[in-house]
């Protein structure tokens, strides 16, 4: 990725932007974010298949924002990551430079944020086959099995909001979840507090999660609470139509059509 | 052994269905004494989350009503709220919440007879289910391990 340092040096040289946000390497094999500042630092830059974290997290972060201008590097989850924050007025045209990385881990430069939505336009949110059947597996349990099942998943949950904390889509400053008048959510880990949970972020994420798998890829239990955004994804492109993080069109929740479809309203 | 009489919290809006619960009252209609009513200022206002509460506190079954579609009080809460509706719905199938227990309706401050019939059928339907044992298991789990 010669090219990715070299446009990321010739940024922080020129005092384009004060920050490099992008991935290094971390301990033994893997990678993780880097916080470039200087020019020489760049060299540090890494981009291959490790590099799965949704670097879009940082860009709302206070300490990040603190540091100036950032240059993302952002592969496609994190494109759309980004998109979606525009859709939610979170990052403006002139407040990052975007170091896009194709599927081909080629450099994509873009000029506004609207040229990420006609880019991405190509390459629409598909859900894995194995996980469609996974989802469709569960569904076709009975409903006390599925409860169960999923009791019993969430058991492993000890409240650690890394899925929160990973996701780029969650940068609300105070979260329902630390609201305690009322309490909406009891702080303990044990099964009630951590179904309540775990629906709360989904729905939260209803109609804006891009499908970055960022949460799953975090949770350090494994547990497969990516399956419940990629369902509510389903729903939407079954209710609504195909979801994708979009500059033009309005937010799935905070609109409407008066012919909504649905079955279940006497 | 008395029968079992489900618990079941209704979450109204206040300007259609309030009224036609009220009406039904003033109609001298006779139902199901099973339900309690909250009133909210629309059906946009009912948050997901207290619907889980209402589950968690040990209601068997929960009826959520409003303005049929384009009589809003406030012109576009109902339809928020359906498209909410119907995610919260797809979610709390798939994670094995008993959807049958949750009765969405509308009802306008001018059917009375409907909010009767819609919290007889409710409460029938619900008696036949039972009292919600698998949802009151984890939200008693400090009973269970009490007991043990």
């Amino acid at each position: 990725m010669n090219e990715l340092i070299k446009k990321a040096k010739g940024l922080l040289e020129s005092n384009a932007v004060q920050v490099v946000i992008g991935y290094g390497k971390g301990s033994v094999d893997r990678t993780r974010a880097i916080f470039l500042t200087k020019p020489e630092e760049c060299e540090q830059l890494i981009f291959d298949s490790r590099c799965v974290q949704n670097l879009a997290v940082y860009l709302t972060k206070t300490e990040i924002k603190k540091m100036g201008k950032p240059a993302i590097v952002a592969p496609i989850p994190v494109l759309r990551s980004i998109l979606q924050l525009a859709a939610e007025n979170q990052l403006k045209d002139d407040s990052l430079v975007v170091l896009g990385v194709s599927p081909e881990s080629e450099l994509v430069e873009f000029e506004t944020l609207a040229s990420i939505e006609t880019y991405l336009s190509t390459k629409e949110i598909a859900i894995d086959e194995k996980y469609r059947k996974a989802i469709d597996e569960i569904k076709a349990k009975p409903v006390a099995e599925r409860f169960e099942y999923w009791v019993k998943e969430l058991e492993l949950c000890f409240k650690c909001y890394a899925c929160r904390a990973a996701c780029p889509l969650c940068y609300c400053t105070r979260c329902t979840v630390e609201n305690n008048q009322p309490q909406w959510i009891s702080v303990g880990s044990h099964p009630l507090g951590n179904l309540e949970w775990h629906v709360m972020r989904a729905m939260h994420l209803a109609g804006r999660c891009t499908d970055c798998e960022a949460c799953y890829t975090a949770c350090p239990m494994s547990i497969p609470i990516h399956l419940l955004t990629k369902s509510m994804l389903q729903d939407v492109n079954e209710n609504f139509g195909n979801y994708g993080p979009s500059l033009r069109k309005d937010n799935t929740l905070s609109s409407f059509k008066p012919d909504d479809k649905e079955s279940f309203i006497r | 052994m008395t029968e079992f009489e489900p618990k079941i919290v209704a979450f109204v809006c206040n300007w259609c269905t309030y009224a036609g619960a009220d009406l039904t009252g003033t109609s001298r209609i006779k139902y199901a004494q099973n339900v309690k009513i909250i009133r909210f200022p629309c059906t946009g206002r009912i948050d997901f989350m207290l619907l889980l509460k209402s589950f968690g506190e040990g209601a068997d079954g929960i009826i959520v009503s409003g303005c049929h579609p384009n009589d809003c009080h406030y012109t576009s809460g109902n339809f928020h709220a359906r498209r909410r509706w119907i995610m919260f719905r797809g979610l709390l199938d798939l994670l094995g919440i008993d959807v049958r227990r949750i009765q969405y309706s509308w009802v306008s401050a001018a059917e009375g007879a409907k909010w009767a019939d819609v919290v007889n059928t409710t409460v029938t339907a619900i008696r036949e289910l039972g009292p919600y044992a698998d949802y009151a298991k984890v939200a008693n789990y400090l009973e269970k391990e009490e007991n043990a």
